[in-house]
């Protein structure tokens, strides 16, 4: 599915990070995937927190540049080469992915994936996965 | 102090002859300026002021004066005295925004600046026997072309190496017998570490007897690094394109302070917030008339340096009088290797770059030798965290506007919002490490 991504620049320097679980603490708001692409200097950090709507307003309201995003949200299982069958299929339909993470929980994995044509992308995994 | 030879006898005239020169050049400069450039007859007429009211030196106050600012305003011709057919040589630095400051010569103007730079390379010791190495960049900036004719003018060899390529510029000193080094300071000191690096013992494999250094200021301490790193001996001199370029003033060997061209430049010293010319000895902003160029006259020019005259003989036996070495700015130009960048310019480069915030911050330190820049700006525009690619290509943009508006090459940093410092009154932007402790 496509879910809502909340996307913040943040820079590479102590208590920063702190600073922005401490607002969405504060906001009840909660993370289920993570994931932050650094340089030396800064980073973005991406996330699919519980309410996106809330944590974005939260999180502008303190003054961080912040935009949600749209990306592709997937299931597959937890076994070796499954996220090769996925990205292969992708690949052979034409879609490049920009960037993803992802989790494994209880047997399934869930792969957070931005995609430039999400739709797209989902009609492809619907029909071939 | 070494021995050495005084290039002109106009460098040992007493008060009343520089008087004299001074006031009937000053009169006829004033007489010039208000009949050819529109710009002084308006300034001078809304000022109160007169041709007339002008009958020596003494009356130098009475004018007033010209900034940075009036170069903008007229850019680029619009204070030449000359028409353009007299010009034969253009020279330009940076201004405060994106045009550069232009400055013009004619043929009596080249003579006259090279024989400023005759007097000043002769009292730092250099003579016909010296073989010259020039690495200041050469092009519209005045410092190469201007040591060069000069150094030309007495005989000198001169070898017009440019800056950069450091070395090559450590194996043509080599090679060539350099004696005399002519660069800003921070690139001599810079070059030293690199011929170390090369192996090279500037003080046993090469020849350099003289070091003559300007285009930014100096510390005494750096002289003394300058001197032990070459083992030669190193001199400054002042000036600036408005007024000519190099030549203004120079140090001799008795090394305590630069000795001003002033028959062909009078200097005074005022109070930079009330523009009132101070009493002799006193440490103010220093302004400069010319008043013996014909292309582009200058009325008491502002220079921004702050420093403060000395009239006693000096040591050398030139009667000119001293200027000490410029101990800062009166406003906030920051000189970063050699080019002038005023943190308005920063501030306008970077108000023409999206995805940014308004707030900013210059730091300037030392790296090694030479001067580093850094710009802290924040990043607004969430648009631009899409991907790496994205804020990188900002990076760049911001990089590469500031390297061609103000020809300086800075870090940037992309910071979060409301991380820079904001400031109630008169922001401090600028954070210089460079201070000489
Ligand atoms: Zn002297």
């Amino acid at each position: 599915m496509i879910i809502k991504q909340l996307t913040v620049f943040l820079q590479n320097k102590s208590g920063r990070l702190e600073e922005l679980t401490d607002i969405l603490a504060k906001n009840n708001i909660n993370i289920s995937a993570l994931s932050i692409a650094e340089t030396e200097e800064y980073g973005i950090m991406r996330m699919i927190v519980s309410d996106h709507e809330k944590a974005l307003e939260a999180l502008k309201a303190a003054e961080f540049t912040v935009k949600t995003t749209d990306v592709v949200s997937i299931q597959c299982p937890d076994i070796p080469g499954a996220l090769h069958e996925t990205l292969k299929t992708l690949t052979n339909n034409g879609i490049d992915v920009s960037y993803m993470y992802g989790y494994s929980n209880g047997g399934t994995a869930r792969l957070i994936m931005k995609i430039n044509n999400p739709e797209k992308a989902m009609e492809i995994i619907e029909n071939n996965l | 102090m070494q021995e050495n030879d005084i290039w002109s006898e106009c460098e040992t005239y007493d008060r009343e002859q520089f008087r004299k020169v001074q006031s009937e050049r000053l009169v006829d400069t004033v007489k010039r300026v208000y009949e050819k450039v529109p710009h002084y007859k308006n300034k001078f007429d809304q000022h109160g002021v007169s041709v007339e009211d002008i009958k020596s030196v003494d009356d130098l106050s009475k004018l007033p004066f010209t900034e940075k600012k009036d170069f903008r305003d007229n850019y680029p011709f619009g204070l030449f005295a000359v028409p353009q057919k007299q010009i034969v040589r253009f020279h330009a630095s940076s201004g405060t925004t994106g045009k550069p400051t232009v400055v013009g010569y004619t043929k009596n103007d080249m003579t006259m600046w090279s024989e400023m730079i005759a007097r000043i390379v002769t009292m730092a010791g250099v003579t016909d026997e010296d073989v010259a190495q020039i690495s200041f960049g050469y092009g519209l900036f005045t410092g190469a072309f201007g040591l060069h004719q000069g150094l030309e003018h007495i005989g000198a060899a001169v070898i017009p190496m440019s800056s950069g390529n450091t070395e090559k510029q450590i194996m043509i000193m080599k090679d060539f017998h350099t004696t005399a080094l002519i660069s800003t300071p921070s690139y001599a000191l810079h070059m030293a570490e690199i011929a170390r690096e090369m192996g090279v013992d500037p003080k046993k494999d090469l020849f350099l007897k003289w070091g003559l250094f300007g285009g930014e200021g100096s510390t005494e301490a750096m002289r003394r690094e300058i001197n032990g790193a070459w083992g030669l001996l190193a001199t400054e001199n002042y000036g600036m394109s408005e007024l000519i370029g190099p030549g203004v003033s120079g140090e001799c060997l008795a090394l305590k302070g630069m000795h001003i061209n002033e028959d062909h430049f009078i200097p005074e010293i005022i109070n930079p917030d009330t523009g009132e010319v101070l009493p002799e000895g006193a440490v103010g902003e220093l302004v400069i008339t010319t008043i013996s160029k014909e292309a582009l006259p200058i009325i008491r020019y502002r220079t921004s340096d702050i420093t403060s005259l000395n009239y006693d003989k000096c040591d050398c036996g030139r009667t000119t009088v001293r200027m000490a070495k410029i101990s800062g700015r009166s406003n906030d130009m920051l000189i970063l290797g050699g080019v002038n960048v005023f943190p308005a310019q920063i501030e306008e480069v970077l108000f023409n770059v999206d995805g940014i915030g308004p707030h900013y911050q210059i730091k300037v330190f030392k790296q090694g030798y030479l001067d580093r820049i850094e710009v802290d700006v924040e990043l607004i525009d969430a648009n631009y965290l899409d991907s790496f690619g994205k804020l990188e290509n900002l990076n760049q943009t911001i990089k590469h506007k500031l390297r061609t508006v103000l020809g300086i090459d800075a870090k940037v940093n992309l910071m979060q919002p409301r991380t820079l410092q904001r400031f109630e009154g008169k922001a401090k932007r600028v954070i210089d490490m460079r201070e000489d402790k």
